[in-house]
């Protein structure tokens, strides 16, 4: 399915009908990958930890509908919607879970160190902040290529705490290089609040503002939302490099790792009605919502569309599960050769 | 053959290598001086201009993972720190990210070979932060070369193969040594990496040593010659790979041997070297193994406690000696060779 490459009209474009479709497609394809894992998880097949990106599945899905060949994304530990949206296969995704050869990283990489090459290049890092100045240098490239690509850094919130962050930030701004940083805000580092984490009166686009870099805020539940901001960032930015910064407003209803929800488990750092009040604001249903109540589908067709990603993610889910494991001998592929 | 200062042989090196790819840059802080980072860099820049030789920020953490995302779109970028010691700012991105990258990304990522030039310090107030030698912790590590030439001939070769190499690369090198000379094949030449010289030959006892101590064990072995002691001397080049078998071949011939290192012996070259003859020529050893190292002390700076400090040709020449079992030779050689004169 297309996940990229897309027309970088308005989200409203009437031609961009087939891109609407594609990118719901996008979109419940990351949810029903995710629900899938989360299931699945107790099994104990998948030994790796996982940091279920479900509830902001939006930005990714809106971010990387924007991208073109030859981009580049760089995600963090909680990537597989990333992973995804960019181009990586479901496939590729679970059999890498199952530490499968046939997994993206060849069973080597586990959840937090997903790559693929479908496109745009993409990694993900376990260290926070890691993907930031990655994003920085694959975006120098491009300048000293003189290439017409972006370069995408996604965070999340504790990478503010960080100080590769602004290091990364004012290397970009004094070179004007072409690197969306994308900060997925979802207000919670593991299990701690701001309280602990960022003065009350400190704002993360003011702090970016300072460095020289153009920022601006958004609701990263609506993936309208998502998409313009973004392409008319990316339409700007590839015409005339510079960083920008987006931070978008979103909420993890899963716990920090593993498959559970947090009050299922005990934990009272965040509750129950918070996260029904943050469902009730679900990308999933949003976009599903502006497709039909604006006349873009029917109900139908958008019934079609899900039924069909299904099925498509459940038979890839099934093939991952059964796939080829690494061979003994392979332990030292790709860790002597000089 | 024409000499060349080690700084010489340096600055040679890169602009070869810059014009052999187009996509060799260099950054760290103050590479674009007029000075460049002790004139390794300068005829570089003179050359090459801004667009490919140019400065950063105090940015050690984010420099080494912007080079590192630059070499994922098959730049090879060298980056420079005036002192290793500040290395330490950036271990998370050189070995949390580089020297993984190839392996925990099951090959799909490609691969990035960054090249790191860290310069050791070595007295004169240099004290305890900007006096440090890294190679240990960073050979540690899977995944990344550690390369520390002695010889100006082999700091130009080791330099142009990091540039082809597949992983990334740290080139330590020691401030005490820019400026000695050496004789330096004119062109474009690599030395292999993962290879030991034996630099000077010998048949009585083994000295194998890294970086400085290289020429602090050649003068030991010419003074000792004067005496009748043959002292073979090989020089490791490259940390990690290390070449086993001329260290193994050496002291199979010697059956004494002495490991001499620029850091510390807890834990270091020293120890591995040690351990790796224990495990592979035990047999062979007359004697015990010595190391050869720092106290186990933070560098002080002080002239006074400077002078017991740093290891130096006499410290060898007493080890030798006494592995050898003859009456300690008395003389104390003359001031060392170190020229340096601060402040960094």
């Amino acid at each position: 399915m297309q996940k990229i490459g897309f027309s970088l009209d308005s989200f409203n474009e009437p031609r961009l009908k087939t891109n609407r479709k594609a990118i719901f497609e996008s979109l419940v394809e990351i949810r029903f990958t995710e629900e899938m894992i989360a299931e699945n998880y107790k099994d104990q097949q998948m030994r790796t930890a996982i940091h279920l990106g479900t509830g902001q599945e939006g930005i990714a899905a809106g971010v990387c509908a924007n991208l073109q060949f030859g981009d580049a994304v760089f995600s963090h530990h909680r990537s597989h919607n990333h992973f995804l949206a960019s181009g990586g296969s479901v496939f590729r995704l679970i059999a890498e879970l199952y530490g499968s050869q046939e997994g993206c990283s060849k069973g080597r990489g586990g959840s937090v160190h997903l790559s693929h090459n479908q496109d745009v290049f993409f990694v993900s890092t376990a260290i926070l902040g890691e993907s930031v100045s990655l994003a920085v240098g694959r975006a120098l490239a491009y300048k000293l290529e003189q290439r017409k690509n972006i370069s995408v850094a996604f965070f999340g919130d504790a990478v503010w705490e960080e100080g590769v962050i602004y290091e990364s930030l004012n290397f970009a701004a004094i070179h004007s290089l072409p690197v969306l940083f994308i900060c997925e805000n979802n207000q919670y580092s593991t299990e701690s609040t701001f309280t602990s984490r960022k003065a009350v009166n400190s704002e993360f686009t003011e702090r970016a503002r300072s460095f020289g870099v153009e920022a601006m805020k958004g609701d990263g539940n609506n993936i309208r939302n998502v998409f313009n901001l973004v392409s008319e960032s990316i339409v700007k930015m590839r015409e005339n490099p510079k960083p920008v910064l987006i931070e978008f407003d979103t909420y993890r209803w899963r716990e920090h790792v593993g498959p559970n929800f947090d009050h299922d488990v005990g934990r009272t750092f965040r509750s129950k009605i918070e996260l029904e009040q943050w469902q009730k604001k679900d990308p999933v249903q949003i976009l599903r919502n502006i497709l039909i109540n604006e006349d873009f589908f029917s109900d139908f067709e958008i019934n079609e569309i899900e039924r069909k990603v299904l099925e498509e993610v459940s038979e890839q889910f099934l093939r991952a599960k059964h796939s080829l494991k690494p061979e003994i001998e392979s332990l030292f592929e790709n860790a002597g050769e000089v | 053959m024409r000499t060349l200062t080690y700084a010489q042989a340096i600055s040679e090196a890169l602009v070869l290598g810059m014009k052999e790819n187009s996509k060799v840059f260099i950054t760290g802080i103050g590479v674009d001086y007029p000075v460049g980072v002790f004139g390794t860099t300068k005829e570089a820049f003179d050359e090459f201009g801004r667009t490919r030789v140019f400065e950063s920020p105090s940015m050690e953490n984010a420099l080494t993972g912007i080079c590192i995302g630059a070499a994922s779109m098959e730049m090879r970028p060298v980056l420079v720190h005036h002192r290793n010691d500040f290395m330490f700012l950036a271990f998370d991105q050189m070995l949390n990210l580089a020297a993984k990258w190839r392996y925990m990304y099951g090959g799909n990522a490609g691969q990035v070979p960054i090249v790191v030039r860290g310069i050791i310090g070595r007295g004169w107030g240099q004290g305890a932060t900007h006096s440090q030698s890294l190679q240990s912790p960073i050979a540690h590590f899977p995944g990344i070369v550690v390369l520390m030439p002695a010889m100006p001939a082999d700091a130009k070769g080791l330099i142009l193969s990091a540039l082809k190499s597949k992983s990334p690369v740290v080139i330590l090198e020691h401030r005490s040594l820019f400026d000695i000379t050496g004789e330096v094949p004119e062109g474009y030449y690599e030395t292999p990496i993962g290879k030991a010289n034996v630099l000077r030959s010998g048949t009585d006892i083994s000295v194998v040593c890294t970086s400085y101590m290289v020429i602090e064990a050649m003068r030991a072995a010419e003074f000792l010659s004067r005496f009748g002691i043959s002292v073979e001397v090989v020089d490791i080049r490259s940390i990690r790979p290390i070449d086993e078998n001329t260290i193994i071949n050496s002291v199979m011939k010697t059956g004494r041997l002495i490991v001499a290192d620029t850091s510390w012996v807890q834990y270091g070259v020293t120890s591995e070297v040690s351990a790796l003859v224990a495990e592979k020529a035990f047999g062979y050893l007359k004697a015990p193994v010595v190391r050869i190292g720092l106290p186990d002390s933070p560098a002080p700076s002080t002239k006074v406690l400077e002078d017991v400090f740093y290891p130096s040709a006499n410290s060898l020449q007493k080890a030798i000696t006494k592995a050898l079992g003859i009456a300690d030779i008395t003389t104390t050689l003359a001031l060392e060779i170190d020229n340096f004169k601060g402040p960094y």
